[in-house]
């Protein structure tokens, strides 16, 4: 990690969130934070991570970042929970309970030197929560980071988790919607995209360009993407159903849907099956299975493309939505969840609640170039107030400092 | 700022603020009116001003959060045009803030049929705020220095120095204006100008931009 990072994040961010992050981070130094997640490849968490630990290293906090394993069963088990805290009514067995609550005894007694003596360990997601009833004598704040959209969550699994997260000091939501009766405080923070990611780093047009031909793609026609995984959460089918609608009109069109697996999520095949039946070999349908470190290739695909969807009928966050508009591309969101939060209707792209009207907003914007790249621009603006890893660890800090035994309403912080 | 009557000097500083939730949520006016009757009033106080520090597009008929939530959710014209009005500027307590817009939400409550319910994912959610205030070191002695400090400062410091100082100060005045009076040096003539800014219409870099004229005409265009 280069001495200069945040100099580097200011040229892109802006001076003052770095200088924001250098006074918050002054009384923190030396303090140690664990984040704990069941993945290091795939998915949004990850990629947060990845950039959020060295972030902190360098500011002079002394941060870690611990993975849970476990078997098939327990991600059963989590991919249910998951499922169930996005509403859908999903049964979980006693067996995998069992399992779940097992494998977190397991993976305590692993991580209890990393966790024990931690001034503030930060849980992200279902799969590591039960670790907490595992540390009685814990010495710092524990705090519970959910990333999902969790509501309307399925009741019998909400019971179930909180029984868990209510020992936690604080929660973090993503959106004041998804937060819960808890007898704690609960933090909203949105997530972030990091701009000097192989994801998000200016790319040059050869580059672009390359990896499009590579996919077959034809670059004097007009082209759509979906990115995500192959989740029926993020309605694949009915990004495909849009662009026969489209294509009505706009022949030429041609749609790429790039997806990752994760590994802790056994349903992706079932729905990739599904999405390539609907495409039915469609010259113009381009699935892409791409292996979770394919950021280049994924950043690339959105600088190709015209507009970008991120169709989601259920979304905690979804950071593609960010990372489009990081790239000066108008995005044609689902109307739920954290899109609603990035995709500001008719000026950073649109809100959408049906395939008949992506298809429509999709005719409007290729048919309306100036005003596709006027939304672009603003798109891009609006991600760099937002929703970069600038401001996500800014909040993370004063959240810390209320934490660290201060929180009130006002916390004044003395230079020395 | 320090206390101006002990030490001459202006301290700047800067803020960052994070979000939480109260577990407070309305999905109706009737709703939205009790909760706003019971409600902390730091809660009031961040869905006034709080938000102030988050960029965003401006939507200048909707410098509040229920108004906007009136519009977009209730769907309700005419409660979001009443909300919108309100100006916290004018009152000189959050309990009397309150009670102009909890009597805004009864009037409509007996001017409507029905309830109107907004959808189950657009409730209304009454969050308040975690303030960090720290200090940047850089300390101003004369009023002169204003002219050329104000122009450059984050928007954290607009907050802190024009806006949250006004619930710090008895008279709910401005960091400038408490910093100004107590020099005795013939400023009350630039503090009548500080008077007449109106933050709560405006975007924090608005302000600045108003605040840095005030301040570059009195000391360096003979505005005194």
């Amino acid at each position: 990690m280069s001495a200069t990072l945040l100099d580097r994040y200011g040229e892109v961010a802006g001076d003052e969130v770095v200088h924001h992050l250098r006074q918050l981070a002054a009384p923190l130094q030396g303090m140690r934070v664990v984040h704990v997640n069941s993945t290091r490849e795939g998915g949004g968490v990850a990629e947060i991570l990845h950039k959020m630990v060295p972030f902190m290293e360098e500011l002079g906090l002394v941060p870690s970042w611990e993975v849970i394993e476990g078997e098939a069963e327990f991600y059963d088990c989590t991919k249910r929970f998951h499922n169930a805290l996005q509403g859908n009514r999903v049964d979980v067995p006693r067996r995998l309970l069992q399992v779940y609550e097992k494998t977190n005894e397991e993976q305590a007694e692993k991580l209890r030197g990393a966790l024990q003596d931690a001034d503030v360990v930060i849980i992200h997601d279902p799969q590591p929560t039960a670790l907490l009833k595992h540390f009685p004598r814990r010495k710092g704040k524990w705090v519970w980071r959910c990333h999902i959209d969790a509501s309307h969550p399925h009741r019998p699994v909400w019971k179930f988790l909180r029984g868990f997260v209510a020992d936690y000091d604080a929660s973090i939501f993503s959106l004041p919607d998804f937060s819960q009766s808890l007898p704690h405080p609960q933090y909203i923070i949105s997530p972030s995209i990091d701009p000097l990611s192989e994801k998000n780093i200016d790319l040059t047009p050869e580059e672009v360009s390359g990896t499009a031909g590579r996919f077959g793609l034809d670059p004097h026609r007009p082209t759509i993407l979906q990115v995500s995984r192959f989740d029926r959460f993020k309605d694949p089918l009915g990004v495909i159903e849009a662009f026969h609608l489209v294509r009505q009109s706009l022949p030429r069109l041609q749609l790429v849907l790039a997806g990752g697996e994760a590994t802790d999520d056994p349903e992706g095949a079932q729905v990739l099956a599904e999405v390539q039946e609907a495409a039915d070999g469609h010259d113009d349908i381009h699935i892409l299975l791409l292996p979770s470190d394919s950021h280049r290739v994924i950043n690339a695909l959105q600088r190709y493309s015209d507009l970008v969807f991120q169709k989601s009928i259920r979304e905690g966050f979804g950071l593609t939505v960010a990372e489009a508009m990081w790239k000066s591309r108008p995005v044609i969101g689902g109307d739920t969840g954290g899109i609603r939060l990035q995709v500001v209707n008719h000026h950073t792209g649109f809100l959408v609640n049906t395939p008949e009207g992506a298809a429509l907003r999709t005719r409007y914007l290729l048919s309306h170039r100036e005003i596709l790249h006027q939304m672009g621009r603003k798109a891009r603006s609006f991600v760099r107030e937002n929703f970069l890893l600038t401001r996500h660890l800014v909040e993370y800090l004063v959240m810390i400092h209320a934490l660290s035994g201060r929180a009130t309403e006002r916390i004044e912080l003395s230079r020395s | 700022m320090a206390a101006p009557t002990e030490k001459p000097i202006f301290e700047l500083k800067d803020c960052a603020l994070v979000s939480l939730a109260t577990g407070r949520r309305a999905q109706s006016l009737g709703e939205l009116r009790d909760n706003l009757a019971a409600v902390e009033p730091e809660s009031l106080y961040h869905h006034f001003w709080g938000d102030m520090l988050r960029p965003r597009f401006d939507e200048p008929e909707f410098k509040n959060d229920f108004a906007a939530w009136a519009r977009h959710a209730l769907h309700d014209y005419v409660l979001s045009e009443r909300l919108a009005l309100v100006d916290p500027t004018l009152f000189e307590s959050l309990e009397e803030l309150r009670a102009e817009v909890v009597e805004i939400c009864e009037e409509r409550l007996h001017e409507v049929d029905r309830a109107v319910w907004a959808p189950r994912d657009q409730r209304f959610h009454f969050l308040t705020s975690t303030l960090v205030v720290f200090d940047t070191g850089e300390r101003l002695e004369d009023p002169a220095e204003l002219a050329a400090v104000v122009p450059r400062l984050p928007r954290g410091s607009i907050y802190y120095h024009f806006i949250d100082a006004r619930r710090r100060h008895p008279d709910g005045v401005d960091d400038f204006r408490a910093w100004l009076r107590d020099r005795q040096n013939g400023y009350g003539a630039l503090c009548d100008q500080l008077c007449e800014v109106d933050p709560f219409f405006s975007t924090l870099l608005e302000t600045r931009e108003t605040l840095a004229g005030i301040f570059s005409s009195w000391f360096n265009g003979g505005g005194r």
